[in-house]
Protein backbone atom coordinates (compact mmCIF):
# COMPACT_ATOMS: atom_id res chain seq x y z
CA UNK A 1 0.00 0.00 0.00
CA UNK A 2 1.09 3.06 -0.57
CA UNK A 3 1.10 6.81 1.03
CA UNK A 4 -1.87 8.10 -0.51
CA UNK A 5 -3.87 4.59 -0.11
CA UNK A 6 -2.50 5.19 3.79
CA UNK A 7 -4.51 8.22 3.22
CA UNK A 8 -7.48 7.12 1.54
CA UNK A 9 -8.30 5.22 4.35
CA UNK A 10 -8.94 7.95 6.54
CA UNK A 11 -10.86 9.43 3.81
CA UNK A 12 -14.86 10.84 4.28
CA UNK A 13 -15.06 10.06 8.10
CA UNK A 14 -13.70 10.58 11.54
CA UNK A 15 -12.41 7.70 13.62
CA UNK A 16 -12.18 9.01 17.03
CA UNK A 17 -11.84 7.91 20.31
CA UNK A 18 -11.84 11.30 22.32
CA UNK A 19 -16.21 12.02 21.73
CA UNK A 20 -18.40 13.05 19.22
CA UNK A 21 -21.65 14.89 19.46
CA UNK A 22 -25.25 13.52 18.32
CA UNK A 23 -27.16 16.47 18.39
CA UNK A 24 -30.98 16.44 19.67
CA UNK A 25 -29.35 12.85 21.62
CA UNK A 26 -26.54 12.80 23.78
CA UNK A 27 -22.83 13.77 23.80
CA UNK A 28 -19.93 11.43 24.65
CA UNK A 29 -16.97 12.72 25.66
CA UNK A 30 -14.06 10.29 26.41
CA UNK A 31 -15.54 7.48 26.79
CA UNK A 32 -18.82 9.12 29.39
CA UNK A 33 -21.83 10.36 28.39
CA UNK A 34 -21.29 13.88 29.40
CA UNK A 35 -25.10 15.64 30.75
CA UNK A 36 -25.09 12.04 32.61
CA UNK A 37 -21.67 10.45 33.55
CA UNK A 38 -19.92 14.00 34.21
CA UNK A 39 -22.29 16.93 35.18
CA UNK A 40 -20.32 17.08 38.60
CA UNK A 41 -17.34 18.06 37.34
CA UNK A 42 -16.14 21.31 37.17
CA UNK A 43 -15.20 23.04 34.17
CA UNK A 44 -11.47 22.92 34.90
CA UNK A 45 -11.80 19.36 36.04
CA UNK A 46 -13.42 18.82 33.00
CA UNK A 47 -10.58 20.43 30.56
CA UNK A 48 -8.05 18.23 32.55
CA UNK A 49 -9.94 14.99 32.48
CA UNK A 50 -10.23 16.26 28.31
CA UNK A 51 -6.75 16.16 28.21
CA UNK A 52 -5.06 13.85 30.02
CA UNK A 53 -8.13 11.20 30.44
CA UNK A 54 -8.09 11.12 33.70
CA UNK A 55 -9.16 12.95 36.89
CA UNK A 56 -7.27 15.14 38.15
CA UNK A 57 -6.98 14.87 42.49
CA UNK A 58 -8.87 17.94 44.12
CA UNK A 59 -6.13 19.59 45.68
CA UNK A 60 -4.13 19.30 42.41
CA UNK A 61 -7.20 21.23 40.62
CA UNK A 62 -6.93 23.70 43.53
CA UNK A 63 -3.54 24.35 43.30
CA UNK A 64 -3.54 24.78 39.26
CA UNK A 65 -6.79 26.78 39.43
CA UNK A 66 -5.19 29.57 42.52
CA UNK A 67 -2.02 30.09 40.24
CA UNK A 68 -4.65 31.15 37.53
CA UNK A 69 -6.21 33.62 39.87
CA UNK A 70 -2.89 34.67 40.86
CA UNK A 71 -1.85 35.57 37.40
CA UNK A 72 -4.76 37.04 36.14
CA UNK A 73 -3.69 40.84 35.97
CA UNK A 74 -6.01 43.37 33.71
CA UNK A 75 -2.72 45.45 32.84
CA UNK A 76 -3.72 46.15 29.39
CA UNK A 77 0.40 47.30 29.35
CA UNK A 78 1.11 43.31 29.52
CA UNK A 79 1.51 42.80 26.03
CA UNK A 80 -1.05 39.53 25.19
CA UNK A 81 -3.41 41.81 27.42
CA UNK A 82 -2.53 44.96 25.29
CA UNK A 83 -3.60 43.03 22.21
CA UNK A 84 -7.29 42.68 23.84
CA UNK A 85 -7.30 46.31 24.74
CA UNK A 86 -6.01 47.51 21.48
CA UNK A 87 -8.18 45.14 19.81
CA UNK A 88 -11.08 47.34 21.98
CA UNK A 89 -9.91 50.20 20.59
CA UNK A 90 -10.29 49.32 17.34
CA UNK A 91 -13.53 48.15 18.23
CA UNK A 92 -12.41 44.90 17.01
CA UNK A 93 -14.90 41.84 18.75
CA UNK A 94 -14.87 40.19 22.19
CA UNK A 95 -13.84 36.77 20.65
CA UNK A 96 -11.39 38.08 18.40
CA UNK A 97 -9.71 40.00 20.81
CA UNK A 98 -9.20 37.47 23.54
CA UNK A 99 -8.55 35.33 20.35
CA UNK A 100 -5.18 37.09 19.61
CA UNK A 101 -3.95 37.32 22.94
CA UNK A 102 -4.37 33.98 23.98
CA UNK A 103 -1.65 33.45 20.37
CA UNK A 104 0.36 35.79 21.75
CA UNK A 105 0.58 33.90 25.20
CA UNK A 106 2.56 31.55 23.80
CA UNK A 107 5.49 33.53 24.20
CA UNK A 108 9.18 32.34 24.71
CA UNK A 109 10.09 34.80 27.28
CA UNK A 110 6.70 34.08 28.85
CA UNK A 111 3.39 32.18 29.13
CA UNK A 112 3.17 28.67 27.20
CA UNK A 113 6.70 27.73 25.54
CA UNK A 114 8.75 28.93 28.54
CA UNK A 115 6.83 26.81 30.52
CA UNK A 116 6.61 24.16 28.48
CA UNK A 117 10.25 24.38 28.11
CA UNK A 118 10.68 24.71 31.93
CA UNK A 119 8.48 21.47 32.62
CA UNK A 120 10.63 19.12 30.36
CA UNK A 121 13.58 20.39 31.73
CA UNK A 122 12.43 19.90 35.49
CA UNK A 123 10.85 16.42 34.40
CA UNK A 124 14.10 15.30 32.32
CA UNK A 125 16.79 16.22 35.17
CA UNK A 126 14.35 14.71 38.02
CA UNK A 127 14.55 11.60 36.11
CA UNK A 128 18.77 12.16 35.46
CA UNK A 129 19.34 13.02 38.76
CA UNK A 130 17.14 9.71 39.82
CA UNK A 131 19.53 7.66 37.71
CA UNK A 132 22.87 8.98 39.31
CA UNK A 133 23.65 12.78 37.41
CA UNK A 134 24.27 15.58 39.56
CA UNK A 135 22.60 19.06 39.09
CA UNK A 136 25.67 20.32 37.63
CA UNK A 137 26.09 18.08 35.11
CA UNK A 138 22.29 18.28 34.20
CA UNK A 139 22.55 22.23 33.78
CA UNK A 140 25.41 21.75 31.44
CA UNK A 141 23.97 18.76 29.44
CA UNK A 142 20.30 21.09 29.32
CA UNK A 143 22.75 24.23 27.89
CA UNK A 144 24.79 22.62 25.35
CA UNK A 145 21.49 20.75 23.72
CA UNK A 146 18.96 23.69 24.71
CA UNK A 147 20.77 26.45 24.29
CA UNK A 148 18.96 28.21 27.32
CA UNK A 149 16.97 27.61 30.63
CA UNK A 150 13.95 28.77 30.73
CA UNK A 151 11.69 29.19 34.05
CA UNK A 152 14.63 31.71 35.37
CA UNK A 153 14.83 35.64 35.69
CA UNK A 154 11.99 37.62 34.59
CA UNK A 155 11.10 40.24 32.20
CA UNK A 156 10.65 43.39 33.13
CA UNK A 157 11.23 42.45 36.73
CA UNK A 158 12.94 41.03 39.44
CA UNK A 159 11.10 38.55 42.10
CA UNK A 160 7.94 37.56 41.82
CA UNK A 161 4.87 38.32 43.98
CA UNK A 162 3.19 35.15 42.82
CA UNK A 163 5.51 32.23 44.26
CA UNK A 164 4.95 33.09 48.18
CA UNK A 165 0.89 32.70 48.13
CA UNK A 166 1.63 29.80 45.64
CA UNK A 167 4.04 28.22 48.02
CA UNK A 168 1.99 28.74 51.33
CA UNK A 169 -1.80 26.96 49.67
CA UNK A 170 1.02 24.49 48.44
CA UNK A 171 2.28 23.92 51.92
CA UNK A 172 -1.56 23.99 53.18
CA UNK A 173 -2.16 21.45 50.71
CA UNK A 174 0.46 19.26 51.49
CA UNK A 175 2.12 19.44 48.03
CA UNK A 176 5.15 22.16 48.50
CA UNK A 177 7.99 19.54 48.60
CA UNK A 178 7.29 17.44 45.04
CA UNK A 179 10.37 16.44 43.46
CA UNK A 180 9.73 18.96 40.58
CA UNK A 181 8.99 21.71 42.56
CA UNK A 182 12.12 21.00 45.11
CA UNK A 183 14.16 20.88 42.02
CA UNK A 184 13.26 24.18 41.03
CA UNK A 185 14.72 25.86 44.09
CA UNK A 186 17.29 23.75 44.03
CA UNK A 187 17.80 25.02 40.78
CA UNK A 188 17.41 28.74 41.83
CA UNK A 189 19.99 28.47 44.44
CA UNK A 190 22.33 27.19 42.29
CA UNK A 191 21.90 30.17 39.41
CA UNK A 192 21.41 33.34 42.35
CA UNK A 193 25.56 33.74 41.49
CA UNK A 194 24.06 34.80 38.25
CA UNK A 195 21.36 36.93 39.24
CA UNK A 196 18.80 34.67 38.16
CA UNK A 197 15.53 33.50 40.11
CA UNK A 198 13.16 31.15 39.75
CA UNK A 199 9.67 33.35 37.86
CA UNK A 200 6.30 31.92 38.29
CA UNK A 201 6.33 30.49 34.81
CA UNK A 202 9.31 27.48 36.12
CA UNK A 203 7.48 27.09 39.51
CA UNK A 204 4.20 26.32 37.88
CA UNK A 205 5.73 24.15 35.12
CA UNK A 206 6.86 22.74 38.58
CA UNK A 207 3.41 21.95 39.97
CA UNK A 208 2.62 20.62 36.59
CA UNK A 209 5.63 17.98 36.78
CA UNK A 210 4.43 17.35 40.03
CA UNK A 211 1.06 16.45 39.37
CA UNK A 212 2.25 14.27 36.14
CA UNK A 213 1.30 16.65 33.41
CA UNK A 214 3.50 16.22 30.39
CA UNK A 215 4.67 19.46 28.23
CA UNK A 216 2.06 19.24 26.20
CA UNK A 217 -0.86 18.88 28.59
CA UNK A 218 0.16 21.21 30.77
CA UNK A 219 0.28 23.46 27.77
CA UNK A 220 -3.26 23.20 26.65
CA UNK A 221 -4.54 22.90 30.47
CA UNK A 222 -3.38 26.35 30.71
CA UNK A 223 -4.42 27.72 27.37
CA UNK A 224 -6.42 29.93 28.95
CA UNK A 225 -4.94 30.91 31.90
CA UNK A 226 -4.73 35.20 31.58
CA UNK A 227 -8.18 35.58 30.20
CA UNK A 228 -9.37 36.75 33.40
CA UNK A 229 -6.87 39.68 33.23
CA UNK A 230 -7.64 40.02 29.06
CA UNK A 231 -11.60 40.83 29.18
CA UNK A 232 -11.36 44.10 31.49
CA UNK A 233 -8.55 45.32 29.54
CA UNK A 234 -11.02 44.37 26.26
CA UNK A 235 -14.01 45.96 28.08
CA UNK A 236 -12.28 49.51 29.29
CA UNK A 237 -11.06 49.83 26.24
CA UNK A 238 -13.90 49.59 24.04
CA UNK A 239 -15.69 52.25 26.43
CA UNK A 240 -12.88 55.00 26.17
CA UNK A 241 -13.35 56.81 22.67
CA UNK A 242 -11.70 54.77 19.75
CA UNK A 243 -8.33 55.08 19.24
CA UNK A 244 -7.76 56.32 23.05
CA UNK A 245 -5.61 53.33 24.42
CA UNK A 246 -1.82 54.12 23.27
CA UNK A 247 -2.27 56.48 20.62
CA UNK A 248 1.03 57.13 19.00
CA UNK A 249 2.14 60.43 17.50
CA UNK A 250 4.63 60.50 14.80
CA UNK A 251 7.05 61.95 17.09
CA UNK A 252 7.16 58.95 19.37
CA UNK A 253 8.56 56.36 16.91
CA UNK A 254 12.21 56.79 16.74
CA UNK A 255 13.23 55.97 13.25
CA UNK A 256 16.49 54.06 12.84
CA UNK A 257 16.78 53.35 9.65
CA UNK A 258 18.65 54.53 6.50
CA UNK A 259 18.11 58.30 4.87
CA UNK A 260 15.16 59.28 2.36
CA UNK A 261 16.46 58.34 -1.16
CA UNK A 262 14.72 58.54 -4.35
CA UNK A 263 12.96 55.29 -5.78
CA UNK A 264 13.74 53.76 -8.55
CA UNK A 265 12.39 55.74 -11.74
CA UNK A 266 10.88 58.40 -9.31
CA UNK A 267 12.65 62.02 -9.06
CA UNK A 268 14.76 62.71 -6.54
CA UNK A 269 12.75 63.71 -3.69
CA UNK B 1 7.65 62.92 22.97
CA UNK B 2 6.21 59.43 24.95
CA UNK B 3 9.45 58.31 27.30
CA UNK B 4 9.31 54.91 26.02
CA UNK B 5 9.14 54.88 22.19
CA UNK B 6 9.07 52.40 19.67
CA UNK B 7 12.10 52.08 17.61
CA UNK B 8 12.42 50.84 14.11
CA UNK B 9 14.50 50.71 11.19
CA UNK B 10 11.55 50.48 8.65
CA UNK B 11 9.43 52.92 8.94
CA UNK B 12 9.05 57.11 9.20
CA UNK B 13 6.41 58.89 9.48
CA UNK B 14 5.75 62.54 9.35
CA UNK B 15 3.09 64.41 10.82
CA UNK B 16 0.69 66.81 9.30
CA UNK B 17 1.36 70.62 10.77
CA UNK B 18 -2.46 70.52 12.47
CA UNK B 19 -1.85 66.73 13.95
CA UNK B 20 0.64 64.61 15.16
CA UNK B 21 -1.58 62.06 14.44
CA UNK B 22 -2.19 62.08 10.80
CA UNK B 23 0.57 61.31 8.69
CA UNK B 24 1.56 64.04 5.71
CA UNK B 25 4.60 61.72 4.49
CA UNK B 26 5.43 57.77 5.34
CA UNK B 27 8.96 56.60 4.25
CA UNK B 28 9.62 52.87 3.77
CA UNK B 29 13.48 52.02 4.31
CA UNK B 30 14.20 55.24 2.77
CA UNK B 31 11.74 55.14 -0.05
CA UNK B 32 8.47 58.13 -0.26
CA UNK B 33 5.72 55.95 -0.46
CA UNK B 34 2.68 57.75 -1.50
CA UNK B 35 4.82 60.63 -2.77
CA UNK B 36 7.27 58.29 -4.75
CA UNK B 37 6.44 54.49 -4.72
CA UNK B 38 2.73 54.17 -5.09
CA UNK B 39 1.65 54.43 -8.88
CA UNK B 40 5.36 53.17 -9.73
CA UNK B 41 5.96 49.83 -7.29
CA UNK B 42 3.98 46.55 -7.70
CA UNK B 43 2.70 44.90 -4.72
CA UNK B 44 5.84 42.41 -5.12
CA UNK B 45 8.40 45.37 -4.98
CA UNK B 46 6.58 46.54 -1.74
CA UNK B 47 6.48 43.01 0.22
CA UNK B 48 10.33 42.96 -1.30
CA UNK B 49 11.21 46.01 0.16
CA UNK B 50 9.75 45.51 3.55
CA UNK B 51 11.49 42.34 4.12
CA UNK B 52 14.27 42.86 2.53
CA UNK B 53 15.20 47.00 3.29
CA UNK B 54 16.16 47.12 -0.21
CA UNK B 55 14.13 47.68 -3.40
CA UNK B 56 14.00 44.36 -5.47
CA UNK B 57 15.82 44.29 -8.98
CA UNK B 58 13.57 43.59 -11.84
CA UNK B 59 14.43 39.71 -11.62
CA UNK B 60 13.55 39.42 -8.05
CA UNK B 61 10.34 41.15 -8.29
CA UNK B 62 9.35 38.69 -11.01
CA UNK B 63 10.63 35.84 -8.71
CA UNK B 64 8.25 37.03 -5.35
CA UNK B 65 5.31 37.87 -7.74
CA UNK B 66 5.53 34.41 -9.70
CA UNK B 67 6.00 32.68 -6.47
CA UNK B 68 3.07 34.74 -4.49
CA UNK B 69 0.97 33.53 -7.65
CA UNK B 70 1.94 29.98 -7.05
CA UNK B 71 0.95 30.16 -3.15
CA UNK B 72 -2.13 32.50 -3.22
CA UNK B 73 -4.61 29.64 -3.33
CA UNK B 74 -4.04 26.23 -1.98
CA UNK B 75 -7.56 25.16 -2.78
CA UNK B 76 -10.23 24.05 -0.74
CA UNK B 77 -8.40 20.48 0.21
CA UNK B 78 -5.49 22.72 1.94
CA UNK B 79 -6.19 22.18 5.68
CA UNK B 80 -5.31 25.93 6.25
CA UNK B 81 -8.46 26.57 3.38
CA UNK B 82 -10.56 24.01 5.00
CA UNK B 83 -10.10 25.67 8.31
CA UNK B 84 -10.82 29.03 6.66
CA UNK B 85 -13.76 27.22 4.99
CA UNK B 86 -15.14 26.33 8.63
CA UNK B 87 -15.48 30.08 9.75
CA UNK B 88 -16.87 31.54 6.85
CA UNK B 89 -19.78 28.27 6.38
CA UNK B 90 -20.43 29.19 10.38
CA UNK B 91 -20.37 33.10 9.87
CA UNK B 92 -17.73 33.90 12.06
CA UNK B 93 -16.04 37.21 11.15
CA UNK B 94 -13.34 37.78 8.35
CA UNK B 95 -10.60 38.07 10.60
CA UNK B 96 -11.67 35.07 12.75
CA UNK B 97 -11.18 32.88 8.78
CA UNK B 98 -8.12 34.50 8.37
CA UNK B 99 -6.92 33.55 12.04
CA UNK B 100 -7.78 29.84 11.23
CA UNK B 101 -6.17 29.68 7.66
CA UNK B 102 -2.54 31.11 9.37
CA UNK B 103 -3.31 28.92 12.85
CA UNK B 104 -3.95 25.88 10.82
CA UNK B 105 -1.70 27.05 7.58
CA UNK B 106 1.52 27.74 10.14
CA UNK B 107 2.07 24.19 10.98
CA UNK B 108 5.30 21.71 10.50
CA UNK B 109 3.30 19.77 8.15
CA UNK B 110 2.55 21.35 4.73
CA UNK B 111 2.62 24.40 6.34
CA UNK B 112 5.03 27.42 7.55
CA UNK B 113 6.97 25.87 9.84
CA UNK B 114 7.84 23.50 7.41
CA UNK B 115 9.55 26.37 5.37
CA UNK B 116 10.87 27.76 8.39
CA UNK B 117 12.80 24.59 8.82
CA UNK B 118 13.65 23.13 5.29
CA UNK B 119 15.17 26.68 4.88
CA UNK B 120 17.40 26.13 7.66
CA UNK B 121 18.62 23.52 5.46
CA UNK B 122 19.66 25.97 2.66
CA UNK B 123 20.88 27.35 5.74
CA UNK B 124 22.92 24.87 6.83
CA UNK B 125 23.71 22.72 3.90
CA UNK B 126 24.02 25.49 0.80
CA UNK B 127 24.59 23.39 -2.35
CA UNK B 128 26.31 20.45 -1.14
CA UNK B 129 24.88 17.52 -2.03
CA UNK B 130 26.62 15.59 0.98
CA UNK B 131 25.33 17.94 3.32
CA UNK B 132 22.27 17.26 2.09
CA UNK B 133 22.07 13.65 1.84
CA UNK B 134 23.32 13.47 5.83
CA UNK B 135 20.88 15.96 6.39
CA UNK B 136 18.16 14.12 5.24
CA UNK B 137 19.40 11.03 6.55
CA UNK B 138 17.49 11.69 9.49
CA UNK B 139 14.84 13.58 10.96
CA UNK B 140 16.62 15.91 13.63
CA UNK B 141 15.64 16.29 17.04
CA UNK B 142 14.68 20.01 17.87
CA UNK B 143 15.27 21.53 21.25
CA UNK B 144 12.19 21.31 23.71
CA UNK B 145 9.16 23.73 22.57
CA UNK B 146 4.85 23.70 21.95
CA UNK B 147 5.83 22.51 18.26
CA UNK B 148 6.08 19.18 17.74
CA UNK B 149 8.94 17.22 16.91
CA UNK B 150 9.12 17.05 13.19
CA UNK B 151 7.99 13.92 11.63
CA UNK B 152 9.66 14.11 8.40
CA UNK B 153 12.38 15.97 6.20
CA UNK B 154 10.58 19.78 5.83
CA UNK B 155 9.97 20.56 2.27
CA UNK B 156 9.39 16.90 0.91
CA UNK B 157 5.65 15.19 1.38
CA UNK B 158 4.97 12.87 3.82
CA UNK B 159 2.12 11.62 2.44
CA UNK B 160 3.71 11.73 -1.43
CA UNK B 161 3.94 8.98 -3.98
CA UNK B 162 6.29 10.97 -6.91
CA UNK B 163 6.48 14.76 -6.89
CA UNK B 164 2.89 16.53 -7.93
CA UNK B 165 2.93 17.89 -11.45
CA UNK B 166 2.19 21.76 -9.79
CA UNK B 167 5.55 21.22 -7.75
CA UNK B 168 7.44 20.84 -10.66
CA UNK B 169 5.72 22.99 -12.68
CA UNK B 170 6.17 25.56 -10.25
CA UNK B 171 10.05 24.50 -9.83
CA UNK B 172 10.33 24.77 -13.15
CA UNK B 173 9.52 28.22 -13.56
CA UNK B 174 10.83 29.83 -10.40
CA UNK B 175 14.07 28.32 -11.11
CA UNK B 176 14.01 30.15 -14.55
CA UNK B 177 13.37 33.59 -12.99
CA UNK B 178 16.08 32.86 -9.67
CA UNK B 179 19.30 34.99 -9.68
CA UNK B 180 20.19 32.70 -6.62
CA UNK B 181 21.82 29.47 -5.96
CA UNK B 182 19.01 27.64 -4.26
CA UNK B 183 16.40 27.18 -7.26
CA UNK B 184 18.20 25.83 -9.69
CA UNK B 185 20.44 23.53 -7.97
CA UNK B 186 16.75 22.37 -6.56
CA UNK B 187 15.72 21.85 -10.03
CA UNK B 188 19.16 20.28 -10.93
CA UNK B 189 19.12 17.69 -7.81
CA UNK B 190 15.46 17.29 -6.87
CA UNK B 191 15.33 13.38 -7.56
CA UNK B 192 18.70 12.54 -5.52
CA UNK B 193 17.35 15.36 -3.02
CA UNK B 194 13.79 13.02 -2.94
CA UNK B 195 15.87 9.89 -2.97
CA UNK B 196 17.74 10.99 -0.28
CA UNK B 197 15.12 12.16 1.94
CA UNK B 198 12.34 9.07 0.56
CA UNK B 199 9.90 11.54 -0.29
CA UNK B 200 8.71 13.50 -2.91
CA UNK B 201 9.85 17.45 -3.08
CA UNK B 202 6.63 19.56 -1.67
CA UNK B 203 5.02 22.53 -2.65
CA UNK B 204 7.33 24.03 0.81
CA UNK B 205 10.14 22.79 -0.35
CA UNK B 206 10.19 25.04 -3.17
CA UNK B 207 8.54 27.69 -1.60
CA UNK B 208 11.75 27.58 0.75
CA UNK B 209 14.19 27.57 -1.73
CA UNK B 210 12.36 30.55 -3.49
CA UNK B 211 12.39 32.35 0.05
CA UNK B 212 15.92 31.96 0.23
CA UNK B 213 16.82 33.04 -3.03
CA UNK B 214 14.82 36.39 -2.80
CA UNK B 215 17.36 36.36 0.48
CA UNK B 216 15.02 35.91 3.45
CA UNK B 217 15.98 34.51 6.83
CA UNK B 218 14.13 31.34 7.90
CA UNK B 219 12.34 33.46 10.09
CA UNK B 220 11.02 36.15 7.63
CA UNK B 221 10.38 33.00 4.92
CA UNK B 222 7.82 31.64 7.83
CA UNK B 223 6.27 35.10 8.05
CA UNK B 224 5.81 35.36 4.19
CA UNK B 225 4.57 32.13 3.97
CA UNK B 226 1.48 32.75 5.97
CA UNK B 227 0.93 35.97 4.24
CA UNK B 228 1.35 35.11 1.26
CA UNK B 229 -1.21 31.78 1.37
CA UNK B 230 -3.72 34.04 2.61
CA UNK B 231 -5.74 34.90 -0.80
CA UNK B 232 -7.31 31.37 -1.21
CA UNK B 233 -8.22 31.08 2.66
CA UNK B 234 -9.94 34.64 2.22
CA UNK B 235 -12.16 34.28 -0.84
CA UNK B 236 -13.31 29.81 0.07
CA UNK B 237 -13.95 31.07 3.25
CA UNK B 238 -16.89 33.85 1.68
CA UNK B 239 -17.90 31.38 -0.68
CA UNK B 240 -18.83 28.63 1.92
CA UNK B 241 -21.18 31.49 3.51
CA UNK B 242 -23.30 31.59 0.29
CA UNK B 243 -22.81 28.47 -0.38
CA UNK B 244 -24.37 27.05 3.50
CA UNK B 245 -23.57 24.47 5.82
CA UNK B 246 -25.95 22.11 4.15
CA UNK B 247 -23.43 21.59 1.28
CA UNK B 248 -20.23 21.82 3.37
CA UNK B 249 -19.17 18.48 4.69
CA UNK B 250 -20.28 17.32 8.27
CA UNK B 251 -18.50 14.04 7.88
CA UNK B 252 -19.90 10.58 9.66
CA UNK B 253 -18.27 9.59 12.83
CA UNK B 254 -16.69 6.20 13.93
CA UNK B 255 -17.07 6.52 17.66
CA UNK B 256 -14.50 3.94 19.36
CA UNK B 257 -15.21 4.39 22.76
CA UNK B 258 -19.22 4.61 23.00
CA UNK B 259 -20.64 4.13 26.34
CA UNK B 260 -23.77 3.62 24.67
CA UNK B 261 -22.25 0.55 23.41
CA UNK B 262 -20.40 -0.79 26.51
CA UNK B 263 -24.42 -0.19 28.37
CA UNK B 264 -25.98 -2.02 24.95
CA UNK B 265 -29.14 -4.27 26.70
CA UNK B 266 -29.74 -1.95 29.39
CA UNK B 267 -31.52 1.28 27.26
CA UNK B 268 -32.22 1.60 23.70
CA UNK B 269 -28.79 3.31 22.57
CA UNK B 270 -27.51 5.18 19.29
CA UNK B 271 -25.55 3.39 16.35
CA UNK B 272 -22.07 4.18 17.08
CA UNK B 273 -21.50 5.39 13.41
CA UNK B 274 -23.67 7.89 12.47
CA UNK B 275 -23.78 9.51 9.41
CA UNK B 276 -23.15 13.15 9.02
CA UNK B 277 -26.14 13.78 8.19
CA UNK B 278 -28.00 12.76 11.21
CA UNK B 279 -25.19 14.55 13.28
Amino acid sequence: MNRAEQLMLHVGHLTTSVGAAYPGSRAVFRGHDLHHDLGDLGWFELCAFGITGRRLPKDHLRVLEFIWTSTSYPDARIWNNRVAALAGTTRSTPNLALTAGHALSEAMIYGRRNEYRALTFFARTVQEMRAGATLADCLAHHLQHQGKLAGYGRPLASGDERIAPTMALARQLGLAEGPHVTLAFEVERELLSQGKQLNYGALVSAFGADFGLTGREFTMLFFPVFVGGMQPCYLEAAAKPPGAVFPTPCGDVRYQGVAKRAWPGSAPG
Amino acid sequence: MSVSPIHTRIWLEEPEADSPFATRAAHCHGYDVFGAMLGRARWADMVFLLFRGEAPTARQSALLDALAVALANPGPRDPAVHAAMSGGVGGSPAAASLIAALAVGAGQSGGAREVFLAMRHWAAHGTLLAAWQEGLASVPMMPDDTWPQPEHAAGFDPNGVSAATIVRQTLTVLASLSDGPCLPWLFEHREALERAAGLPLAMTGVAAAALADLGLSPEEGEMLHLLLRLPGSAVHALEQWKTGFKNFPFYPVNLLDDPAERHAGQAAVMPSTTSGDAA
